[in-house]
């Protein structure tokens, strides 16, 4: 079975960083926040990783990634994705960050899905992450599927496997550390996915070199998008209150430390 | 104050879940509130808790029993369009997160998760970039769903009041639900309930005193911590990560213990990191942690100074096997 693979994917702030609230004349935003470097979201990574992986078992799959973002930061960011593995890029020059409105990011991601040339609706397979690093709302996703008419969704999943009749089974977690299993009868369907079980493939210097030759002028042809700015009306943005006053036990013999610890269990 | 509604679902054994009862409380403290139940024995579960309701609402049967998208999303849409109301308040379970953002666009409204708190005048409080900064936000779209995240609001007194109106719902799917996945009660290491999270990082595997790994006895002294205390075991990403490249680590962590930056982070009423470094991202997976202490050998290490509420610089293996003796 030959899937038409989509990776829904954004791009968020290293998460090494040190970040930062501050007001902006569109709304709340994030200090230096156009300097700040960028990674592509973990959550979407591994879906991406999982869609390379589907479609090596899946001869004639394809994999197309559909990113939101400003153009010059996709551009940066795609310029390591593209050496992980073969995918063509699907950009949208927009506003990133988690501070932008997911039903308006949902609609710009359907619509940019619907027009892929060829897109066959019955072979889809549409990826992304659970949530992101950014916004973390977990809600894309499901709103991309309704628009496309998909009504077989799956979240946080962790593992897709295909069988012979071509139905999915699909592993999401659930609440106490399980999985629930569940077996879709074929494609279309939406995979919002968690970590999965793939690590990150290497660089391969060719395939990134073969990528760009196609994303470069799919990035300058990036199709301007707008969202819906006054969806939200944000109050206030603030980081936590973060310093403790931590009490250092130092020099103890470790039994009495266990003692301590023991009691503090007890409490 | 405009019309609410609270959203519940049923477990697949047809009791409401914990976290419920704190959606009630949320929606009650606003006004007068409509009530819907989808899920096996959804009918029952509501009248057990309808005596502040102004109407109660029930999708049942064998099609919704189990937590599915195509079922749930359909069942929640109509009890939504039976009610009418324009505010949802629903409990943030995966069941519900997998369901109502697609609801909202159906019903071309708006969905925000992870709520924490609510105002009076409906702002609600939710977390960004990974617990890193909360934001305090409204919105005109409606229906406006809100998914309540669970242990941040108090509970409700369970009350049982009017029956429900069932309200008749017809779906097509082509996904079956077959099972789930769960280790043996004895392996079980995540508990969402427990009192106390221990964390474990990446020092337990390496190089000890002696110049050499522990690593069997690391992984034996973190799961009789766990056993012995019934507290839910937590892991930072590099040790998780070390496990995924088929390296001989702690064999029982997977990428569900992991909690931080890319990983989860829950709530506990008390928190034990062992063997943790790093800051930011790290102190992410704690950010609902009330009552934080660590065990490191690095007295200036910046996570723990100012993060956790006491620091004991030792030993991780000596600490926890003084412990063993005393649990």
């Amino acid at each position: 079975m030959a899937y038409q693979i989509i990776v829904c994917g954004g791009l968020a702030p290293d998460p090494l960083q040190t970040l930062e609230p501050v007001t902006t004349p569109t709304g709340p935003g994030l200090k230096n926040e156009l300097m700040l470097p960028n990674v592509f979201d973990p959550w979407a990574g591994h879906a991406l990783y999982e869609a390379a992986n589907l479609a090596k078992n899946q001869p004639g799959s394809t994999i197309k990634v559909v990113s939101l973002g400003p153009k010059a930061k996709l551009q940066q960011v795609m310029m390591t994705v593209a050496q992980k593995l073969p995918f063509e890029l699907i950009a949208l020059d927009g506003p990133g960050g988690g501070f932008t409105d997911a039903v308006s990011v949902s609609k710009a991601l359907a619509d940019a899905i619907a027009a892929i040339p060829g897109f066959d609706k019955s072979h889809a397979l549409i990826f992304g992450g659970w949530e992101s690093a950014t916004r973390g709302a977990g809600v894309v996703m499901q709103m991309v599927g309704e628009r496309l008419g998909i009504t077989e969704q799956f979240l946080a999943v962790d593992e897709l496997t295909v069988e012979s009749d071509g139905a999915l089974v699909i592993k999401e977690r659930v609440e106490g550390g399980k999985h629930q299993i569940s077996k879709c009868a074929a494609a279309p369907a939406v995979l919002a996915w968690a970590t999965g079980n793939l690590p990150e493939p290497p660089n391969h210097p060719q395939t990134g070199m073969a990528n760009m030759r196609v994303m470069m002028p799919a990035l300058q042809k990036a199709k301007p998008t707008a969202l819906d700015a006054a969806a939200i009306t944000y109050a206030q943005v603030a980081l936590p209150a973060v310093t403790r006053q931590t009490r250092i036990v130092k020099d103890v013999p470790a039994a009495e430390i266990a003692a301590e610890i023991a009691a503090w269990i007890k409490q | 104050m405009e019309k609410i509604l609270v959203l519940l679902h049923t477990t697949d054994e047809g009791a409401l879940p914990k976290a419920a009862l704190e959606t009630i409380a949320a929606a009650a403290a606003l006004g007068a509130y409509d009530l819907g139940v989808l899920g096996a024995n959804a009918a029952a579960a509501a009248q057990s808790v309808s005596a502040g309701a102004a109407a109660v609402f029930a999708v049942e049967g064998v099609q919704f029993a189990q937590s599915r998208y195509a079922t749930d999303a359909s069942a929640a849409e109509a009890i939504a369009k039976a009610s009418g109301a324009a505010v949802i308040f629903a409990t943030g379970t995966m069941r519900f997160n997998r369901a109502l953002p697609g609801v909202a666009c159906r019903l071309n409204g708006a969905c925000e998760t992870h709520i924490v708190a609510i105002e009076p005048d409906l702002k609600v409080h939710r977390w960004y970039y990974r617990q890193r900064m909360e934001a305090t936000l409204s919105r005109t779209a409606r229906p406006w769903i809100l998914l309540l995240e669970p242990g941040a609001f108090e509970s409700a007194p369970a009350a049982p009041g009017a029956a429900a109106t069932p309200v008749a719902v017809t779906v097509e799917t082509r996904t079956t639900v077959t099972g789930y996945h769960a280790p043996n009660a004895d392996q079980q290491t995540i508990r969402p309930d427990a009192q106390l999270l221990l964390v474990a990082g990446a020092g337990w595997t390496k190089k000890q005193k002696d110049g050499a790994t522990h690593t069997p006895e690391a992984a034996t002294l973190i799961l009789n911590f766990v056993q012995k205390t019934q507290s839910s075991l937590g892991s930072s990403k590099s040790l998780v990560d070390l496990s995924g490249e088929g390296q001989s680590v702690l064999p029982f962590l997977s990428h569900l213990h992991q909690v931080g930056q890319t990983g989860s982070s829950p709530r506990h009423r008390k928190g034990l990191a062992t063997c943790c470094h790093g800051e930011e991202p790290h102190v992410v997976g704690w950010r609902f942690i009330n009552d934080r202490r660590a065990i490191n050998l690095d007295a200036a290490c910046g996570w723990s100074r100012g993060k956790a509420d006491v620091l004991y610089v030792a030993d991780s293996f000596e600490v926890m096997r003084e412990l063993e003796k005393l649990l």
